[in-house]
């Protein structure tokens, strides 16, 4: 025999696991389709059923699985009596709806979605009963406004769908969003997130300070989830959804999901006055204005919706009651409402189906043309409106036995007046429903003649109707028990003396009930004058104040964004940099310094020199930047005497890589330039430059500060490390190269990677912008023309060409040397790229690129995946990724060497780095071949020798 | 030593903010270049500052500098590269594309644009 600790979150999963399922059979029919959703929920209740005879016999199933133990997230699962009516509930219902759609839904609509959307509902609807974890409930609370919004939206074509869709999901998303704060203040009160720790604790959280606001968040979740007032106005137009969703989601399961967290807290929360008085006051209001609304609706539908605010409107006051016995009514009547709520929707949704209407003014005469439909409809009705001998008349009975026990405003009679003109109305409405649909002449002006429908469809609202029948005749028998452990797990302690009959005996309740029985036949009666002064009297409209609402919220939010992100890059910069010193400011006046630690060090004269040299060249950047081709040449001075502070602090790999990098970089830009304009027009006023300068001047103050402040002190770092391991650990003496490719290899892993996207993105763009528009114009363009006439200059062919073979044995030497000396893949890489765009440039670029053997993608492809074969090379050797391994070997006559895998990495970032470079320029010259510019063949633009031989020519001729 | 690395760091880093706070691309990749040297040599400072001391393991050494923050430094300097290089390519389509290399977007550049719709659609009916 398994255990329920393990049995209990496969069967939450078991939902989530079947909606991957309906997607995948609907190709095989909609039988199948509809076959597959249904095992997976008769599967999740065979497994409920396993572990009923447990929970019936007072024990609490677990199951504890730990998930983020850190923030108290954990995904712990809880089976007591609450939660098996619900898990109950839902998997039951659930079954029965999705039979009921079957053949609810017409060949058009996509029923494998349908599915899928209902069982992640059906999931996450079962999570929330059955979660022992209040932030783990928070989840899967949202999943349910999640899904609804889904299946309220199912009909993607109908606005109205939508509209209820999106309204759903702003009120019950909003209460969701309050209730998370309130939980979040319980689970600090309580100490523990998990729910049988929170419910441990009643003294604790109601003798604190914010046992009110938790309340109120909490509450505020609840109602909006359960449609109290004043937020009942959602569940209506949720009624836009297929009848099988509003039968399941919004009458029997999601809308008892506020009910149910009431039921669940009622423990820790109920019994305060606050509570009684808020959640009593609502659930009556609820109740009273949900009966009466429902009453003058002549959609069938939006009838039962008003109708089930009323209904969870009347659980909701008997759960605010806080007595026990008001608990154990609302359990019941939970019970009764479900069965015959659903029932109801699904006859609902029947006569939509057949008469192709669900306006009650048009209906009528139903009960000879649908018999078996008419039967259903009006036991269940019956029961709505509390008739004996159904299940609806027990309970109403025990909620104004209830009633007439509870002071309410300063005595009894208010209360009983109130909640018997509650129940009045129900029977009105109900009375309605029956003799306005079923009864009276059988009408020849239907929009499509109505008779049963097949047997499929019938039988899921009649087992619900049986049950109305069976509970109502032998409640003792059939729901006593389930009442009992229920109940039990509702208020955690003691029940109070009861028992479930048909007959209670002459009680004020049964006065009540005769009021409000002939009541309601006189407001049927009267039903045609009275809905006209109904729909005379000017109400406000619900939908509307929240269209207003919403349409508020989002100028406001416009109005924010357009004053704050109005399209000027340069004021976000500017308020970015401002706010950044101001929190530098602050924390410098906020924290202690502690005093200097290091001497400074001396500046002899060639520092000097070259530190005024830096200042000077930044200083002259800034003046003539407008020039730009000025402004260039001189940010590469100020590179280079970066370069050689580098060298001058210690730092031989970065001086390597920024001198190589600049040479590159002034390439690019040179390449660029030439297509931008030649000089930055005058833009911003005076005053502008002045801010943007002092702008730049506080910063610059700042980080000089605060670099000044750090360089004083010393420090703790993990660097120590490094060094000791350079060589034990990564085999070679030069520590940054070691760092590089072993330390943080996978850094540089990641760091190729972005370089090589950088070279493909260029490419792609450039390849985008000539494919466009832009290939016109730039053809059309006027370059300007000064430019030398010996574009290939002979020295300089022959000079690089001379040169080339050594830059390349330059590059290799600095890739060979790297593990042990400055040097490695990234300033090899660049080295090698320089000697090859030196070819480009003295020999031309149509010259070079047809001696060109490999392409530059497929190097930066090659490069990251040496690099990433090199690090998978450890798993061979049964190490971690990236491990690298390196041996000394002797080869006679050579002195001894060393090969570690480490190379064959570097190797990877030096091909990545030279494809990357080379793509890039390559990518923007192609754009002077768009411009027109000539491309030579020849490596020069004449050829000396053919110069001589027509001198030679020319000599013979004159002889 | 150390002041004059600050006083550098400072001096680049204003001096690209005011050339990045410009309404040009040019100007303002002139300054990020600027602004990048002075990040680079933050970072790098915050291995504090020695003088012939390279991190290459050496018996004879007395000491080494940092030789993390290098690795760190090196890989942005490259990294900074492609970034530049992504940026000038944009900013060159951009001004391709409209004719204009601003980076601010006013209500001027809408009439522009609006003007540069008319006229392909009346490229396209010609």
């Amino acid at each position: 025999m398994v255990s329920g600790s393990v049995l209990l979150p496969v069967m939450v999963m078991l939902p989530f696991l079947g909606a991957l399922l309906p997607g995948l059979m609907i190709r095989a029919g909609r039988n199948v389709c509809s076959s597959f959703t249904a095992a997976a929920t008769a599967a999740a209740l065979v497994l409920l059923g396993v572990m009923t005879p447990e929970v019936m016999g007072g024990g609490t199933i677990t199951a504890q699985i730990n998930w983020l133990p850190a923030l108290g997230l954990n995904a712990n699962f809880m089976l007591d009596g609450l939660g098996l009516l619900f898990a109950g509930m839902i998997l039951g219902v659930g079954l029965l709806v999705i039979f009921y759609a079957r053949f609810y839904l017409s060949g058009d609509d996509p029923m494998g979605q349908f599915y899928t959307y209902l069982l992640l509902f059906q999931g996450a609807m079962l999570g929330i009963v059955v979660s022992d974890n209040i932030l783990l409930l928070l989840v899967f609370w949202e999943m349910t406004s999640l899904s609804s919004f889904l299946l309220i939206g199912y009909w993607k074509h109908l606005p109205e769908g939508r509209q209820g869709a999106r309204m759903a999901l702003t009120v019950t998303g909003a209460g969701g969003l309050a209730m998370i704060a309130g939980m979040l203040i319980l689970g600090n009160i309580a100490g523990s997130y998990d729910l049988s720790v929170i419910l441990q604790n009643r003294e604790a959280i109601q003798s604190s300070d914010l046992y009110l606001t938790a309340l109120i968040l909490i509450l505020l979740g609840a109602f909006t989830k359960s449609a109290q007032f004043p937020f009942h106005f959602w569940l209506p137009h949720a009624m836009a959804a297929p009848t099988p969703v509003s039968a399941y989601l919004h009458s029997a399961t999601m809308v008892k999901a506020g009910i149910f967290l009431m039921a669940r807290m009622w423990p820790v929360l109920a019994g305060t006055p606050e509570w009684f008085w808020i959640v009593s006051s609502v659930g009556l209001v609820t109740m009273v204005l949900g009966a009466l609304i429902a009453l003058f609706k002549d959609d069938l539908k939006a009838l039962l919706a008003y109708s089930t605010i009323s209904h969870l409107g009347l659980l909701t006051m008997l759960l605010g009651f806080g007595t026990p016995m008001a608990a154990t009514v609302a359990v019941f009547h939970i019970i009764n409402h479900l069965t015959f709520k659903a029932a109801l929707f699904m006859s609902a949704g029947i006569v939509d189906h057949e008469a192709h209407t669900r306006d009650i003014k048009r209906l009528g005469g139903l009960a000879r043309l649908m018999p078996l439909t008419a039967t259903i409809a009006i036991v269940t009705a019956l029961s709505m409106a509390g008739i004996p001998p159904l299940n609806g008349f027990i309970s109403k009975e025990m909620m104004l036995e209830e009633v007439a026990h509870t002071y309410w405003w300063g005595g009894e009679w208010p209360i009983i007046i109130v909640a018997t003109m509650g129940a009045l109305f129900s029977v009105a409405y109900s009375f309605r429903f029956i003799s306005h649909t079923f009864f009276g002449p059988v009408r020849n002006d239907y929009p499509h003649h109505p008779h049963d429908p097949p047997i499929g469809m019938l039988a899921s609202p009649a087992l619900l109707a049986l049950l109305v029948i069976l509970i109502g005749l032998f409640p003792a028998a059939i729901a006593e028990p389930l009442v009992r452990v229920t109940a039990g797990a509702v208020t955690g302690g003691e029940l109070p003396d009861f028992y479930l009959s048909l007959w209670h005996g002459v009680t004020p309740a049964l006065f009540m009930s005769m009021a409000a029985v002939a009541g309601g036949i006189v407001l049927l009666v009267l039903h045609r004058p009275l809905d006209k002064a109904w729909i005379a009297t000017p109400r406000p409209h619900a939908k509307a104040m929240f269209d207003r609402t919403i349409a508020g919220v989002a100028s406001l939010t416009t109005w924010i964004t357009e004053k704050t992100h109005d399209g000027a890059i340069s004021r976000y910069l500017a308020i970015f940099t401002i706010a950044t010193v101001l929190l530098g400011y602050a924390a410098y006046t906020g924290g202690g310094m502690p005093a200097p630690t290091r001497e400074m060090l001396p500046v002899p004269p060639l520092v000097a020199v070259g530190f005024v040299l830096l200042i000077v060249a930044t200083g002259a950047v800034v003046i003539m930047h407008r020039h730009r081709f000025r402004g260039l040449i001189i940010t590469s001075v100020v590179g280079l005497m970066v370069a050689a502070g580098f060298i001058y602090l210690s730092a031989p790999d970065l001086a390597m890589t920024q001198i190589t990098v600049d040479t590159v970089t002034v390439l690019l830009l040179l390449v660029a330039l030439h297509f931008l304009p030649k000089d930055t027009p005058r833009d911003s006023t005076t005053a502008r430059r002045t801010r943007d300068a002092l702008i730049g001047i506080v910063a610059g103050i700042g980080t000089g500060a605060l670099a000044f402040a750090f360089l004083m002190r010393d420090v703790d770092t993990i660097s120590d490390y490094h060094l000791a391991n350079s060589y034990k650990g990564g085999g070679g003496d030069n520590v940054v190269n070691v760092i590089l490719v072993d330390f943080r290899g996978y850094d540089t892993f990641g760091e190729i990677m972005v370089l090589g996207i950088a070279g493909l993105v260029l490419f792609a763009l450039m390849e985008a912008l000539l494919g466009g528009p832009v290939s016109k114009r730039i053809r059309n363009m006027a370059l300007p023309e000064d430019r030398s006439r010996d574009r290939h200059p002979l020295m300089m062919v022959i000079a690089t060409r001379v040169m080339m073979p050594i830059a390349c044995l330059v590059g290799i030497y600095i890739f060979l040397r790297g593990h042990n000396l400055p040097g490695g893949g990234f300033v090899a890489g660049l080295v090698i790229s320089i000697a090859v765009l030196m070819q480009y440039m003295a020999s031309g670029f149509g010259w070079a690129q047809e001696r060109k053997r490999i392409e530059y993608h497929s190097m930066i492809g090659m490069g990251v995946v040496v690099a990433a074969l090199t690090g998978m090379g450890a798993w061979l050797a049964g190490e971690p990724f990236m491990t690298s391994a390196f041996g000394y070997f002797q080869v006679p006559p050579f002195e001894e060497f060393e090969l570690a895998t480490a190379a064959l990495f570097d190797f990877g970032v030096f091909l990545t780095v030279l494809g990357a470079v080379m793509l890039m320029l390559y990518s923007l010259s192609r754009l002077a071949r768009y411009a027109g510019e000539t491309v030579n063949e020849e490596p020069m633009d004449y050829d000396p020798s053919q110069r001589i031989d027509a001198a030679i020519e020319a000599r013979k001729d004159e002889r | 030593m150390e002041l004059i690395v600050a006083i550098t760091i400072g001096v680049l880093t204003a001096a690209g903010i005011y050339l990045i706070l410009r309404l040009r691309a040019f100007p303002v990749i002139l300054g990020l270049t600027l602004f990048t040297y002075a990040t680079n040599l933050f970072v790098f400072a915050t291995g504090r500052l020695a003088v012939g001391l390279p991190p290459v393991l050496n018996d004879e050494a007395a000491g080494y500098s940092d030789p993390l923050p290098q690795a760190l430094v090196l890989t942005a300097i490259v990294i900074s590269f492609g970034m530049t290089a992504v940026l000038v390519l944009i900013s060159l389509g951009a001004y391709l594309e409209a004719g204009s290399d601003k980076v601010e977007y006013t209500t001027d550049d809408d009439d522009m644009m609006a003007k540069a719709e008319q006229d392909e659609k009346t490229e396209g009916a010609a």
